[in-house]
Protein backbone atom coordinates (compact mmCIF):
# COMPACT_ATOMS: atom_id res chain seq x y z
CA UNK A 1 0.00 0.00 0.00
CA UNK A 2 1.92 3.07 -1.18
CA UNK A 3 1.57 6.21 1.22
CA UNK A 4 -1.19 8.54 1.52
CA UNK A 5 -1.06 11.76 -0.77
CA UNK A 6 -0.23 14.46 1.47
CA UNK A 7 -1.91 17.40 0.91
CA UNK A 8 -5.06 18.67 1.82
CA UNK A 9 -5.22 21.65 -0.82
CA UNK A 10 -4.07 21.61 -4.42
CA UNK A 11 -3.53 25.63 -4.63
CA UNK A 12 -0.09 25.58 -6.32
CA UNK A 13 2.61 24.06 -8.01
CA UNK A 14 4.77 25.27 -6.21
CA UNK A 15 3.54 23.46 -3.09
CA UNK A 16 4.08 19.90 -4.71
CA UNK A 17 7.51 17.71 -4.95
CA UNK A 18 8.54 15.41 -7.46
CA UNK A 19 6.96 12.04 -5.64
CA UNK A 20 3.05 14.60 -5.43
CA UNK A 21 3.32 14.96 -9.25
CA UNK A 22 4.00 11.56 -9.72
CA UNK A 23 1.51 10.16 -7.97
CA UNK A 24 -1.22 12.36 -9.28
CA UNK A 25 0.09 10.98 -13.38
CA UNK A 26 0.45 7.61 -12.03
CA UNK A 27 -3.40 7.96 -10.67
CA UNK A 28 -4.28 9.99 -13.46
CA UNK A 29 -3.54 6.48 -15.54
CA UNK A 30 -5.74 4.65 -13.95
CA UNK A 31 -8.24 6.93 -14.85
CA UNK A 32 -7.66 7.59 -18.44
CA UNK A 33 -8.85 3.90 -18.79
CA UNK A 34 -12.11 4.76 -16.92
CA UNK A 35 -12.70 6.94 -19.63
CA UNK A 36 -12.38 4.54 -22.29
CA UNK A 37 -14.77 1.99 -21.28
CA UNK A 38 -18.37 1.46 -22.06
CA UNK A 39 -19.23 2.38 -18.75
CA UNK A 40 -17.51 5.83 -17.94
CA UNK A 41 -18.21 5.92 -14.29
CA UNK A 42 -16.59 4.04 -11.05
CA UNK A 43 -18.21 4.49 -7.59
CA UNK A 44 -15.15 5.72 -5.79
CA UNK A 45 -16.30 8.90 -4.55
CA UNK A 46 -19.92 7.88 -3.91
CA UNK A 47 -21.53 10.29 -1.47
CA UNK A 48 -18.81 13.30 -1.80
CA UNK A 49 -19.94 16.45 -2.61
CA UNK A 50 -17.69 18.55 -5.11
CA UNK A 51 -18.68 22.16 -5.73
CA UNK A 52 -17.30 24.19 -8.93
CA UNK A 53 -17.50 27.92 -8.50
CA UNK A 54 -16.58 29.51 -11.10
CA UNK A 55 -16.11 33.57 -10.80
CA UNK A 56 -14.49 33.86 -14.07
CA UNK A 57 -16.09 32.43 -17.56
CA UNK A 58 -14.66 28.98 -18.47
CA UNK A 59 -15.82 26.38 -20.26
CA UNK A 60 -13.13 23.24 -20.78
CA UNK A 61 -11.62 23.09 -17.34
CA UNK A 62 -15.56 23.54 -15.58
CA UNK A 63 -16.84 20.93 -18.09
CA UNK A 64 -13.48 18.83 -17.47
CA UNK A 65 -13.99 19.39 -13.48
CA UNK A 66 -17.65 18.36 -13.71
CA UNK A 67 -17.29 15.47 -15.70
CA UNK A 68 -14.29 14.23 -13.67
CA UNK A 69 -16.12 14.48 -10.30
CA UNK A 70 -19.44 12.49 -12.05
CA UNK A 71 -16.92 9.66 -13.20
CA UNK A 72 -16.09 9.18 -9.63
CA UNK A 73 -19.62 8.95 -8.85
CA UNK A 74 -19.56 12.12 -6.47
CA UNK A 75 -22.68 14.91 -6.88
CA UNK A 76 -21.15 17.96 -8.53
CA UNK A 77 -22.45 21.32 -8.63
CA UNK A 78 -21.41 24.48 -10.84
CA UNK A 79 -22.23 27.61 -9.44
CA UNK A 80 -21.51 30.30 -12.03
CA UNK A 81 -20.42 33.74 -10.51
CA UNK A 82 -23.16 35.97 -12.72
CA UNK A 83 -25.76 33.75 -11.56
CA UNK A 84 -24.94 33.67 -7.82
CA UNK A 85 -25.06 36.21 -4.66
CA UNK A 86 -21.49 37.53 -5.77
CA UNK A 87 -23.52 39.92 -7.88
CA UNK A 88 -26.04 40.60 -5.15
CA UNK A 89 -22.67 42.08 -3.24
CA UNK A 90 -21.53 39.15 -0.94
CA UNK A 91 -18.13 39.35 -0.51
CA UNK A 92 -15.83 35.98 -1.13
CA UNK A 93 -15.84 35.12 2.37
CA UNK A 94 -19.40 35.09 3.04
CA UNK A 95 -19.56 33.44 -0.14
CA UNK A 96 -17.55 30.19 1.03
CA UNK A 97 -18.86 30.55 4.61
CA UNK A 98 -22.33 30.00 3.22
CA UNK A 99 -21.00 27.14 0.94
CA UNK A 100 -19.39 25.24 3.52
CA UNK A 101 -22.25 25.50 6.09
CA UNK A 102 -23.64 22.95 3.26
CA UNK A 103 -21.01 20.70 3.84
CA UNK A 104 -19.09 20.23 0.21
CA UNK A 105 -15.89 17.50 0.67
CA UNK A 106 -14.11 19.33 -2.25
CA UNK A 107 -14.54 22.87 -3.98
CA UNK A 108 -12.85 23.79 -7.22
CA UNK A 109 -12.65 27.72 -7.58
CA UNK A 110 -11.78 30.21 -10.87
CA UNK A 111 -11.12 33.61 -9.74
CA UNK A 112 -9.65 36.99 -11.81
CA UNK A 113 -7.83 37.62 -8.54
CA UNK A 114 -4.69 35.88 -7.84
CA UNK A 115 -4.10 34.38 -4.26
CA UNK A 116 -8.21 34.41 -4.21
CA UNK A 117 -8.25 30.23 -3.91
CA UNK A 118 -5.25 30.05 -1.23
CA UNK A 119 -7.64 32.96 1.17
CA UNK A 120 -10.30 30.67 0.57
CA UNK A 121 -8.32 27.68 1.65
CA UNK A 122 -7.23 29.36 5.17
CA UNK A 123 -10.97 30.13 6.11
CA UNK A 124 -12.24 26.68 4.76
CA UNK A 125 -12.21 23.28 6.26
CA UNK A 126 -13.11 21.38 2.96
CA UNK A 127 -10.55 20.89 0.72
CA UNK A 128 -9.99 23.69 -2.24
CA UNK A 129 -8.57 23.13 -5.68
CA UNK A 130 -6.94 25.90 -7.59
CA UNK A 131 -9.35 25.90 -11.13
CA UNK A 132 -7.16 29.12 -11.70
CA UNK A 133 -6.64 32.36 -10.24
CA UNK A 134 -5.67 35.35 -11.83
CA UNK A 135 -2.08 35.64 -13.72
CA UNK A 136 -1.20 33.28 -10.48
CA UNK A 137 -1.63 29.55 -10.89
CA UNK A 138 -3.71 26.87 -12.82
CA UNK A 139 -2.21 23.58 -11.31
CA UNK A 140 -4.11 21.40 -13.09
CA UNK A 141 -3.55 22.29 -16.22
CA UNK A 142 0.53 22.37 -15.19
CA UNK A 143 -0.80 18.55 -14.33
CA UNK A 144 -2.50 17.67 -17.30
CA UNK A 145 -0.04 19.27 -19.71
CA UNK A 146 2.83 17.10 -17.93
CA UNK A 147 0.46 13.74 -18.15
CA UNK A 148 0.39 14.55 -21.90
CA UNK A 149 4.51 15.18 -22.13
CA UNK A 150 5.02 12.20 -20.67
CA UNK A 151 2.94 10.30 -22.57
CA UNK A 152 4.20 11.82 -25.65
CA UNK A 153 7.90 11.78 -24.77
CA UNK A 154 8.13 9.47 -22.14
CA UNK A 155 9.37 11.72 -19.19
CA UNK A 156 9.30 15.01 -17.99
CA UNK A 157 13.24 15.50 -17.22
CA UNK A 158 15.68 17.25 -19.74
CA UNK A 159 13.61 18.31 -21.65
CA UNK A 160 14.11 21.62 -23.51
CA UNK A 161 10.68 23.34 -23.29
CA UNK A 162 9.64 26.48 -25.20
CA UNK A 163 6.28 28.65 -23.81
CA UNK A 164 5.55 30.87 -26.38
CA UNK A 165 3.11 34.07 -26.41
CA UNK A 166 1.20 36.38 -23.79
CA UNK A 167 2.97 35.05 -20.94
CA UNK A 168 2.10 38.22 -18.76
CA UNK A 169 -1.27 37.13 -18.36
CA UNK A 170 -0.25 33.20 -17.98
CA UNK A 171 -1.39 31.34 -14.93
CA UNK A 172 -0.59 28.31 -17.59
CA UNK A 173 2.97 29.52 -18.31
CA UNK A 174 3.73 30.14 -14.45
CA UNK A 175 2.39 26.51 -13.40
CA UNK A 176 4.42 24.82 -15.84
CA UNK A 177 7.36 26.32 -15.78
CA UNK A 178 7.22 25.90 -11.69
CA UNK A 179 6.23 22.05 -12.93
CA UNK A 180 9.34 21.52 -15.43
CA UNK A 181 11.87 23.08 -13.75
CA UNK A 182 10.79 20.71 -10.66
CA UNK A 183 12.43 17.93 -12.59
CA UNK A 184 14.91 19.33 -14.08
CA UNK A 185 13.60 20.61 -18.09
CA UNK A 186 14.90 23.92 -19.39
CA UNK A 187 11.91 26.12 -19.77
CA UNK A 188 12.23 29.03 -22.37
CA UNK A 189 9.59 31.94 -22.21
CA UNK A 190 9.28 33.68 -25.47
CA UNK A 191 7.20 36.72 -26.02
CA UNK A 192 7.10 40.27 -27.38
CA UNK A 193 8.68 42.86 -24.51
CA UNK A 194 4.90 44.23 -24.04
CA UNK A 195 3.92 40.68 -23.20
CA UNK A 196 6.82 39.10 -20.54
CA UNK A 197 5.82 39.95 -17.18
CA UNK A 198 8.82 42.45 -15.28
CA UNK A 199 9.80 39.85 -12.71
CA UNK A 200 10.42 36.75 -15.14
CA UNK A 201 13.66 36.08 -14.42
CA UNK A 202 12.76 34.87 -10.70
CA UNK A 203 10.81 32.69 -12.47
CA UNK A 204 14.23 31.07 -13.35
CA UNK A 205 13.33 30.86 -17.28
CA UNK A 206 15.40 31.74 -20.22
CA UNK A 207 13.80 34.47 -21.75
CA UNK A 208 13.97 34.78 -25.44
CA UNK A 209 12.18 37.59 -27.92
CA UNK A 210 12.77 36.05 -31.07
CA UNK A 211 10.74 32.37 -31.77
CA UNK A 212 14.05 30.68 -33.69
CA UNK A 213 16.19 30.94 -31.05
CA UNK A 214 13.49 30.16 -28.79
CA UNK A 215 12.69 27.03 -30.48
CA UNK A 216 15.97 26.09 -31.06
CA UNK A 217 16.21 22.14 -30.18
CA UNK A 218 12.95 22.38 -28.20
CA UNK A 219 11.13 18.96 -27.13
CA UNK A 220 7.84 20.46 -26.35
CA UNK A 221 6.45 23.71 -27.94
CA UNK A 222 3.54 25.01 -25.51
CA UNK A 223 1.44 27.88 -27.58
CA UNK A 224 -0.66 30.34 -25.32
CA UNK A 225 -3.43 32.55 -26.79
CA UNK A 226 -3.44 36.26 -26.94
CA UNK A 227 -5.38 37.25 -23.78
CA UNK A 228 -7.49 40.04 -25.28
CA UNK A 229 -9.91 40.51 -22.42
CA UNK A 230 -7.47 40.99 -20.14
CA UNK A 231 -4.70 43.29 -21.91
CA UNK A 232 -5.68 46.86 -21.76
CA UNK A 233 -4.30 49.44 -23.78
CA UNK A 234 -2.31 48.54 -27.20
CA UNK A 235 0.57 45.70 -26.28
CA UNK A 236 0.79 44.22 -29.77
CA UNK A 237 0.46 46.84 -32.58
CA UNK A 238 -2.30 44.29 -34.34
CA UNK A 239 -3.10 40.95 -34.68
CA UNK A 240 -1.69 40.45 -38.21
CA UNK A 241 1.98 41.41 -36.81
CA UNK A 242 1.79 39.47 -33.57
CA UNK A 243 0.92 36.37 -35.76
CA UNK A 244 3.80 37.54 -38.34
CA UNK A 245 6.69 37.47 -35.62
CA UNK A 246 5.00 35.14 -33.00
CA UNK A 247 2.63 32.76 -35.02
CA UNK A 248 4.16 29.21 -35.19
CA UNK A 249 3.02 27.02 -38.14
CA UNK A 250 4.98 23.70 -39.34
CA UNK A 251 8.42 25.31 -40.88
CA UNK A 252 9.31 26.88 -37.50
CA UNK A 253 9.52 23.15 -36.12
CA UNK A 254 12.85 22.51 -38.17
CA UNK A 255 14.80 24.57 -35.74
CA UNK A 256 12.92 22.40 -32.84
CA UNK A 257 14.27 18.59 -31.93
CA UNK A 258 12.90 16.21 -34.36
CA UNK A 259 10.43 14.52 -31.76
CA UNK A 260 8.83 17.99 -30.73
CA UNK A 261 5.47 18.06 -29.60
CA UNK A 262 3.05 20.82 -30.23
CA UNK A 263 0.72 21.87 -27.40
CA UNK A 264 -1.85 24.77 -26.76
CA UNK A 265 -4.49 24.95 -23.25
CA UNK A 266 -6.98 26.42 -25.62
CA UNK A 267 -8.57 28.18 -26.64
CA UNK A 268 -6.63 28.54 -30.01
CA UNK A 269 -6.63 31.10 -32.42
CA UNK A 270 -6.22 29.69 -35.42
CA UNK A 271 -4.12 31.71 -37.22
CA UNK A 272 -2.56 33.65 -34.46
CA UNK A 273 -0.73 32.02 -32.11
CA UNK A 274 -1.24 29.21 -33.98
CA UNK A 275 -0.95 28.15 -37.75
CA UNK A 276 -4.33 26.08 -38.51
CA UNK A 277 -1.86 22.99 -40.20
CA UNK A 278 0.14 22.97 -37.63
CA UNK A 279 -2.93 22.27 -35.18
CA UNK A 280 -3.90 19.47 -36.97
CA UNK A 281 -0.14 18.20 -37.70
CA UNK A 282 0.54 14.80 -36.02
CA UNK A 283 3.13 16.88 -34.04
CA UNK A 284 0.07 18.42 -31.94
CA UNK A 285 -1.45 16.71 -28.37
CA UNK A 286 -3.37 19.34 -28.19
CA UNK A 287 -6.48 16.79 -27.94
CA UNK A 288 -4.44 14.53 -25.53
CA UNK A 289 -4.58 17.33 -23.52
CA UNK A 290 -8.22 17.73 -23.09
CA UNK A 291 -8.46 13.96 -22.74
CA UNK A 292 -5.43 14.15 -20.13
CA UNK A 293 -7.76 16.78 -18.60
CA UNK A 294 -10.36 14.51 -17.46
CA UNK A 295 -8.24 11.99 -16.22
CA UNK A 296 -5.86 14.05 -14.34
CA UNK A 297 -8.77 15.92 -12.46
CA UNK A 298 -9.89 12.64 -11.54
CA UNK A 299 -7.01 11.86 -9.92
CA UNK A 300 -6.35 14.78 -7.84
CA UNK A 301 -10.30 14.64 -6.66
CA UNK A 302 -9.59 11.14 -5.78
CA UNK A 303 -6.48 11.79 -3.94
CA UNK A 304 -7.87 14.71 -1.52
CA UNK A 305 -10.99 13.28 -1.21
CA UNK A 306 -9.23 10.39 0.72
CA UNK A 307 -9.09 10.36 4.72
CA UNK A 308 -6.07 7.81 4.21
CA UNK A 309 -6.10 5.75 7.81
CA UNK A 310 -3.23 3.92 9.39
CA UNK A 311 -3.26 0.40 8.36
CA UNK A 312 -1.96 -2.63 10.24
CA UNK A 313 -0.03 -5.13 8.38
CA UNK A 314 -2.50 -7.70 9.41
CA UNK A 315 -5.26 -5.56 7.67
CA UNK A 316 -3.13 -4.73 4.73
CA UNK A 317 -2.18 -8.48 4.15
CA UNK A 318 -5.37 -10.20 4.92
CA UNK A 319 -7.57 -7.37 2.70
CA UNK A 320 -6.04 -8.93 -0.21
CA UNK A 321 -8.54 -11.90 -0.33
CA UNK B 1 5.75 -5.94 12.83
CA UNK B 2 5.94 -10.16 12.55
CA UNK B 3 5.95 -11.67 15.65
CA UNK B 4 9.75 -13.46 16.51
CA UNK B 5 7.51 -16.68 17.59
CA UNK B 6 5.42 -16.75 14.64
CA UNK B 7 5.15 -20.07 12.73
CA UNK B 8 5.60 -19.86 9.17
CA UNK B 9 4.29 -22.83 7.14
CA UNK B 10 4.73 -24.76 3.84
CA UNK B 11 1.04 -25.84 3.13
CA UNK B 12 1.30 -25.83 -0.51
CA UNK B 13 4.48 -26.37 -2.63
CA UNK B 14 5.46 -25.40 -6.41
CA UNK B 15 4.86 -28.98 -7.92
CA UNK B 16 1.30 -29.35 -6.20
CA UNK B 17 0.34 -25.64 -7.48
CA UNK B 18 0.90 -27.17 -10.90
CA UNK B 19 -0.97 -29.84 -10.72
CA UNK B 20 -3.81 -27.48 -9.31
CA UNK B 21 -3.80 -25.33 -11.89
CA UNK B 22 -3.68 -28.12 -14.15
CA UNK B 23 -7.11 -29.85 -12.86
CA UNK B 24 -8.71 -26.43 -12.42
CA UNK B 25 -8.20 -25.47 -15.92
CA UNK B 26 -9.80 -29.19 -17.27
CA UNK B 27 -12.85 -28.56 -15.00
CA UNK B 28 -13.33 -24.82 -16.29
CA UNK B 29 -13.20 -26.67 -19.84
CA UNK B 30 -15.66 -29.17 -18.70
CA UNK B 31 -18.41 -26.91 -16.90
CA UNK B 32 -18.49 -24.17 -19.10
CA UNK B 33 -18.63 -27.16 -22.26
CA UNK B 34 -15.79 -26.45 -24.37
CA UNK B 35 -14.39 -22.97 -23.69
CA UNK B 36 -16.40 -21.36 -26.83
CA UNK B 37 -17.04 -17.55 -25.73
CA UNK B 38 -14.73 -17.60 -22.79
CA UNK B 39 -12.48 -14.83 -21.18
CA UNK B 40 -10.63 -15.71 -18.29
CA UNK B 41 -10.13 -12.26 -16.10
CA UNK B 42 -7.30 -12.12 -13.67
CA UNK B 43 -7.61 -9.80 -10.61
CA UNK B 44 -4.68 -8.11 -9.65
CA UNK B 45 -2.42 -8.55 -8.51
CA UNK B 46 -2.22 -12.69 -7.18
CA UNK B 47 -5.18 -13.79 -10.07
CA UNK B 48 -3.24 -12.56 -12.87
CA UNK B 49 -0.38 -14.88 -13.33
CA UNK B 50 -2.76 -17.56 -11.96
CA UNK B 51 -5.48 -16.72 -15.22
CA UNK B 52 -2.81 -16.73 -17.43
CA UNK B 53 -1.57 -20.08 -16.79
CA UNK B 54 -4.96 -21.76 -16.43
CA UNK B 55 -5.58 -20.32 -19.95
CA UNK B 56 -2.07 -21.37 -21.31
CA UNK B 57 -3.49 -25.00 -19.98
CA UNK B 58 -6.27 -24.71 -21.42
CA UNK B 59 -4.96 -24.22 -25.18
CA UNK B 60 -2.76 -26.94 -24.73
CA UNK B 61 -5.55 -29.26 -23.73
CA UNK B 62 -8.57 -27.77 -26.42
CA UNK B 63 -6.22 -26.38 -28.72
CA UNK B 64 -8.38 -22.89 -28.67
CA UNK B 65 -6.98 -19.65 -27.69
CA UNK B 66 -8.67 -18.38 -24.65
CA UNK B 67 -8.50 -14.18 -24.42
CA UNK B 68 -6.75 -13.33 -20.64
CA UNK B 69 -7.57 -9.76 -19.06
CA UNK B 70 -6.82 -8.30 -15.88
CA UNK B 71 -8.91 -6.17 -12.87
CA UNK B 72 -7.46 -3.66 -11.13
CA UNK B 73 -10.55 -3.38 -8.33
CA UNK B 74 -8.55 -0.13 -6.38
CA UNK B 75 -11.91 2.25 -7.44
CA UNK B 76 -14.40 -0.18 -6.57
CA UNK B 77 -13.66 -1.48 -3.12
CA UNK B 78 -15.79 -0.90 0.01
CA UNK B 79 -13.27 1.08 1.56
CA UNK B 80 -11.96 3.17 -1.46
CA UNK B 81 -12.13 6.08 0.40
CA UNK B 82 -9.61 5.01 2.55
CA UNK B 83 -6.85 3.00 0.60
CA UNK B 84 -4.82 4.59 -1.93
CA UNK B 85 -3.90 2.81 -5.32
CA UNK B 86 -1.16 0.37 -5.07
CA UNK B 87 1.54 1.73 -7.60
CA UNK B 88 2.55 -1.62 -8.90
CA UNK B 89 -0.99 -2.45 -10.04
CA UNK B 90 -1.64 -1.16 -14.10
CA UNK B 91 -4.87 -0.15 -15.60
CA UNK B 92 -7.78 -2.89 -15.89
CA UNK B 93 -7.60 -4.28 -19.18
CA UNK B 94 -10.07 -6.42 -21.03
CA UNK B 95 -9.62 -6.81 -24.57
CA UNK B 96 -12.45 -8.69 -26.17
CA UNK B 97 -16.18 -8.05 -25.98
CA UNK B 98 -17.71 -9.81 -22.91
CA UNK B 99 -21.29 -9.09 -23.94
CA UNK B 100 -22.87 -12.47 -23.98
CA UNK B 101 -20.00 -14.21 -23.05
CA UNK B 102 -18.82 -16.27 -20.41
CA UNK B 103 -16.06 -15.22 -17.90
CA UNK B 104 -13.98 -16.60 -15.55
CA UNK B 105 -12.70 -14.28 -12.75
CA UNK B 106 -9.25 -15.76 -11.13
CA UNK B 107 -7.71 -14.95 -8.00
CA UNK B 108 -5.35 -16.35 -5.77
CA UNK B 109 -6.95 -16.31 -2.32
CA UNK B 110 -10.80 -16.20 -1.70
CA UNK B 111 -11.15 -14.92 1.73
CA UNK B 112 -13.99 -12.42 2.97
CA UNK B 113 -15.56 -11.90 -0.73
CA UNK B 114 -15.29 -8.31 -0.60
CA UNK B 115 -12.70 -8.31 -3.41
CA UNK B 116 -14.68 -10.31 -5.73
CA UNK B 117 -18.40 -8.39 -4.81
CA UNK B 118 -15.71 -5.42 -5.68
CA UNK B 119 -14.63 -7.45 -9.18
CA UNK B 120 -18.40 -8.27 -10.17
CA UNK B 121 -19.26 -4.79 -10.10
CA UNK B 122 -16.19 -3.63 -12.19
CA UNK B 123 -16.70 -6.21 -14.81
CA UNK B 124 -20.02 -5.28 -15.25
CA UNK B 125 -19.26 -1.34 -16.48
CA UNK B 126 -16.98 -3.64 -19.09
CA UNK B 127 -20.49 -5.33 -20.47
CA UNK B 128 -23.02 -7.72 -19.55
CA UNK B 129 -21.35 -11.31 -19.77
CA UNK B 130 -24.03 -14.23 -19.91
CA UNK B 131 -22.20 -15.76 -16.96
CA UNK B 132 -19.57 -15.08 -14.34
CA UNK B 133 -17.82 -17.80 -12.75
CA UNK B 134 -15.36 -17.46 -10.05
CA UNK B 135 -11.63 -19.74 -9.51
CA UNK B 136 -9.77 -19.19 -6.50
CA UNK B 137 -6.19 -21.56 -5.98
CA UNK B 138 -6.50 -20.95 -2.64
CA UNK B 139 -10.37 -20.52 -0.36
CA UNK B 140 -9.49 -19.45 3.44
CA UNK B 141 -12.87 -19.25 4.28
CA UNK B 142 -13.96 -16.01 6.81
CA UNK B 143 -16.61 -15.17 4.14
CA UNK B 144 -18.32 -11.80 4.79
CA UNK B 145 -20.19 -11.86 2.26
CA UNK B 146 -22.71 -14.53 0.36
CA UNK B 147 -19.92 -15.59 -2.21
CA UNK B 148 -18.89 -18.71 -2.94
CA UNK B 149 -16.18 -20.34 -5.82
CA UNK B 150 -16.93 -22.41 -8.65
CA UNK B 151 -13.77 -24.09 -9.10
CA UNK B 152 -11.36 -24.11 -6.14
CA UNK B 153 -7.80 -24.94 -6.26
CA UNK B 154 -7.57 -26.24 -2.42
CA UNK B 155 -9.72 -25.43 0.79
CA UNK B 156 -8.05 -24.32 4.04
CA UNK B 157 -9.55 -23.68 7.19
CA UNK B 158 -7.57 -20.60 8.49
CA UNK B 159 -8.23 -18.70 11.70
CA UNK B 160 -8.82 -15.02 10.89
CA UNK B 161 -5.49 -14.10 13.05
CA UNK B 162 -3.27 -16.21 10.27
CA UNK B 163 -2.06 -15.37 7.09
CA UNK B 164 -2.22 -17.44 4.17
CA UNK B 165 0.00 -15.72 1.30
CA UNK B 166 0.28 -17.52 -1.91
CA UNK B 167 2.80 -17.35 -5.26
CA UNK B 168 1.86 -18.61 -8.63
CA UNK B 169 3.76 -16.73 -11.04
CA UNK B 170 5.03 -20.07 -12.20
CA UNK B 171 8.14 -21.37 -11.11
CA UNK B 172 9.73 -23.03 -8.50
CA UNK B 173 9.34 -20.08 -5.83
CA UNK B 174 5.67 -21.25 -6.03
CA UNK B 175 3.54 -21.97 -3.23
CA UNK B 176 1.18 -21.16 -0.18
CA UNK B 177 2.42 -20.34 2.77
CA UNK B 178 0.87 -19.78 6.76
CA UNK B 179 1.53 -17.91 9.26
CA UNK B 180 -0.04 -18.16 12.28
CA UNK B 181 -0.13 -15.29 14.73
CA UNK B 182 -0.73 -14.86 17.92
CA UNK B 183 -4.01 -14.08 19.12
CA UNK B 184 -4.75 -11.32 20.41
CA UNK B 185 -4.93 -10.81 24.05
CA UNK B 186 -8.87 -10.86 25.39
CA UNK B 187 -9.98 -11.90 21.27
CA UNK B 188 -11.84 -14.94 20.27
CA UNK B 189 -12.06 -15.80 16.96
Amino acid sequence: MSAGFRHHHLLSIADLDQKDVNQILDAAELFIEVSRRPVRKVPTLRGKTVINMFFEASTRTRTSFELAGKRLSADVVNIAASSSSVSKGESLLDTCKTLEAMRPDLVVIRHPASGATQFVAKHVNCSVINGGDGAHEHPTQALLDAFAIRKALGTLSGLKVAICGDITHSRVARSNAALLKLFGSEVRFCAPHTLMPRDVERLGVKVHHDLATALSGADVIMLLRLQRERIEGPLVPSLREYARKFGVSARHLEQASPRAIVMHPGPMNRGVEIHPALADSERSVILDQVEAGVAVRMAVLYLLAKEVRAQTPTAAVSDGA
Amino acid sequence: MRPVNANRELVLDAESVVRIIRRMASEIVERTRGCTRLGLVGIQRGGTPIAARLAEEIERVEHAAVPVGTLDITLYRDDAASTLPDPKVGPSRIEWEIEGSDVVLVDDVLHTGRTVRAAIDCLLDYGRPRRIWLAALCDRGGRQLPIAADFVGRTFDVPVSSVLEVSAEGGTQDGAWLTAWPRPSGGST
